[in-house]
């Protein structure tokens, strides 16, 4: 679908005529990410994060086929082959640190394009789709750096994937066939990391396929924008190219520069020194922690030290984790509101930053030793989360009043426009 | 019923609104629905353990270096087993506690082979999420109950291995095992 006054693809050498005709593949990327997708005039950077999310998984699928080429998913030669790509393998470590910190680099991406998500409504009617398809993309997301992870069968590898299975273990009566079915045995050995290697290679293919059913899903209703306002006339936007290629540029040449930094100046920052240990199944590190994007979900995890009602509180704690996630495929019909934008719901955009702040402490508590005071604030922070999506939104949605709203993106960019004679 | 008529009429079939086709129909869906479920069945079964991971189920060990007090760490099924000889004073230690008050209620007695009460094989394996609890070599931590500590999220356990306090819901694992003399035992 396209708004009636985008561009047309006409394509002018007889080559590209003839392939028209035959398999319009330009016509499609042009009406897809081209000179004929109209956007609204008024999108913030905040926008530009969908963009470098598709960048950083183009990153994770070029640097990962070449890692493949090196590496060996068997557990007496996994470590010594992460470290042949390190030490002798040409560019290997480049490759390496490009690809553990291109995982990184796409949580921070996906994070703030989730948050964005949040702040200006962009789950809400006739987007609910495009927001269920960005749920699944994370989950998946987070199955495959989960799976990367235990890859260089260092410590944190070897205990992250017991712990990680631990959690199916925790399911009533079927949990440890699950487990057992899970690893191909009673621990992590051989048969856990061929399959998570195989699995680790297939499903950024999968990402990229749902990938693509949200940039389709997302061109049917076309992009939101700040304001919530849907587009009116031709005066509300611009196409796609060259506007929008032209700042997703510039925000690539930044991130790049970040991203750059990181890969050569501060490699191993946000990994853990254990992981340089050789996997040793008979003794396990004094600190156990997932990688920092997981830190949140870890951090509600052990917020349940106590058994709710007939519920034993390891369970409770699986539950609750993946409950966090699965909670956001149900938003779109959590918030009632019709407004879309917090920039015009008072009310909702104070409880956002509260959100935010939950997040926050979740993160710093989920990465700290399991004892107070993080037992608590986790607890605190787990609180909050819940009674955010569950309570808080529903009810603010009902009572809010909100702020006027401009007639039109072009009135909220240009000011009020004097009538058309 | 009426407009059904002609076509039941054309093929022969009674007019009941089943016709053959209905038949052949339901027949092809389910013999291929059958053989799709033929097909996942090894496509899941060959993720369970194989048979060389199984093969590894029992192992055998000799204990009588182990003197009270002290522990070892053995390995069945690739993962710890704790073998502890305990000391007199353990054992009344394990004994004295009120079995009722625990969250997974056991008695020393109950998870100990009768005639070799001093002998506590655990796997070692916190209940909780997998990790391998301390203490049961020289110098590591024992926790408050003098058993073993979970450093991962805190658990301890006491002497006769059961979770005393944190989030483990169960005391450690006793495996299958037997004494085949005074001082082998067979695990598995």
């Amino acid at each position: 679908m396209s708004y009636p006054w985008a561009n047309e693809y006409k394509p002018s050498h007889p080559a590209m005529v003839w392939l028209d005709e035959r398999l319009p593949l330009p016509r499609l990327v042009y009406g897809a990410v081209g000179g004929g997708y109209e956007v609204p005039r008024n999108l913030n950077y905040f926008w530009n994060f969908g963009f470098l999310a598709g960048l950083c998984l183009m990153i994770q699928i070029v640097t990962g086929v070449v890692l493949a080429m090196h590496y060996a998913p068997n557990t007496l030669v996994a470590f010594d082959s992460t470290e042949h790509i390190m030490r002798d393998v040409n560019w290997g470590w480049l490759m390496r640190y490009a690809h553990a910190n291109g995982a990184s680099a796409f949580f921070v991406v996906v994070y703030i394009h989730i948050f964005r998500g949040f702040y200006f409504g962009s789950y809400k009617a006739p987007r609910e789709m495009i927001w269920l398809l960005g749920v699944v993309i994370f989950l998946l997301m987070m199955a495959t750096a989960f799976m990367g992870y235990v890859l260089p069968w260092g410590q944190m590898s070897f205990w992250g994937a017991q712990v990680i299975t631990g959690l199916f273990g925790a399911i009533p009566l079927v949990g440890e066939p699950i487990q057992h079915w899970l690893l191909g045995g009673f621990a992590p050995d051989n048969a856990a990391l061929n399959r998570f290697f195989s699995l680790h290679f297939l499903l950024p293919f999968v990402i990229l396929g749902v990938v693509i059913l949200h940039i389709w899903a997302l061109h049917i209703p076309g992009s939101s924008n700040p304001t919530g306002v849907e587009v009116k006339s031709e005066s509300d936007t611009v196409p796609f190219h060259p506007y929008y290629t032209a700042k997703d540029g510039w925000t690539v040449g930044l991130f790049m520069v970040i991203y750059s930094t990181v890969v050569f100046f501060a490699p191993n920052m946000l990994g853990h020194p254990d992981n340089y240990i050789p996997a040793n199944p008979m003794s396990t590190p004094a600190l156990i922690v997932p990688e920092w994007y997981f830190w949140p979900f870890y951090a509600i995890l052990r917020a349940f030290t106590f058994d709710f009602f007939f519920i034993p509180a390891k369970l409770m704690g699986v539950l609750a984790m993946f409950a966090a996630i699965l909670i956001w495929f149900l938003l779109p019909w959590l918030d009632r509101s019709p407004v879309r934008s917090a920039s015009y719901r008072p009310l909702y955009r104070k409880f956002f930053y509260a959100l935010v702040v939950a997040m926050v402490v979740l993160f710093w508590c989920g990465g700290a030793h399991a004892e107070e005071p993080y037992i608590m604030l986790s607890q605190l922070a787990t609180l909050y989360y819940f009674a955010h999506f569950l309570i808080i939104v529903p009810i603010v949605s009902s009572i809010e009043r909100p702020d006027p709203l401009p007639y039109s993106i072009t009135e909220s960019v240009l000011g009020p426009q004097p009538a058309k004679a | 019923m009426a407009e059904n008529a002609d076509t039941a009429t054309l093929e022969g079939t009674p007019v009941e609104g089943v016709r053959r086709r209905d038949f052949i129909n339901i027949a092809a869906v389910s013999a291929a629905g059958v053989g799709g479920l033929a097909v996942v069945y090894p496509l899941i079964s060959q993720m369970s353990a194989s048979a060389d991971v199984l093969a590894q189920s029992s192992t055998e060990v000799d204990i009588s270096a182990i003197a009270p007090g002290q522990a070892i760490k053995t390995v069945f099924r690739k993962q710890p087993v704790f073998i502890r000889n305990l000391t007199p004073v353990e054992i009344a230690e394990a004994n004295k506690v009120d079995v009722s008050s625990l969250r997974d209620p056991q008695t020393l007695a109950e998870r100990t082979k009768e005639g070799h009460e001093n002998w506590l094989i655990t796997m070692g394996v916190c209940t909780h999420l997998g990790c391998v609890p301390q203490g049961a070599a020289e110098g590591e931590v024992k926790g408050e109950y003098g058993g073993y500590f979970c450093p991962c999220h805190g658990s301890h356990y006491d002497t006769a291995a059961r979770i005393r306090k944190g989030p483990a819901p169960t005391n450690l694992v006793v495996p299958d095992y037997a004494f085949t003399s005074d001082t082998v035992v067979k695990i598995g």
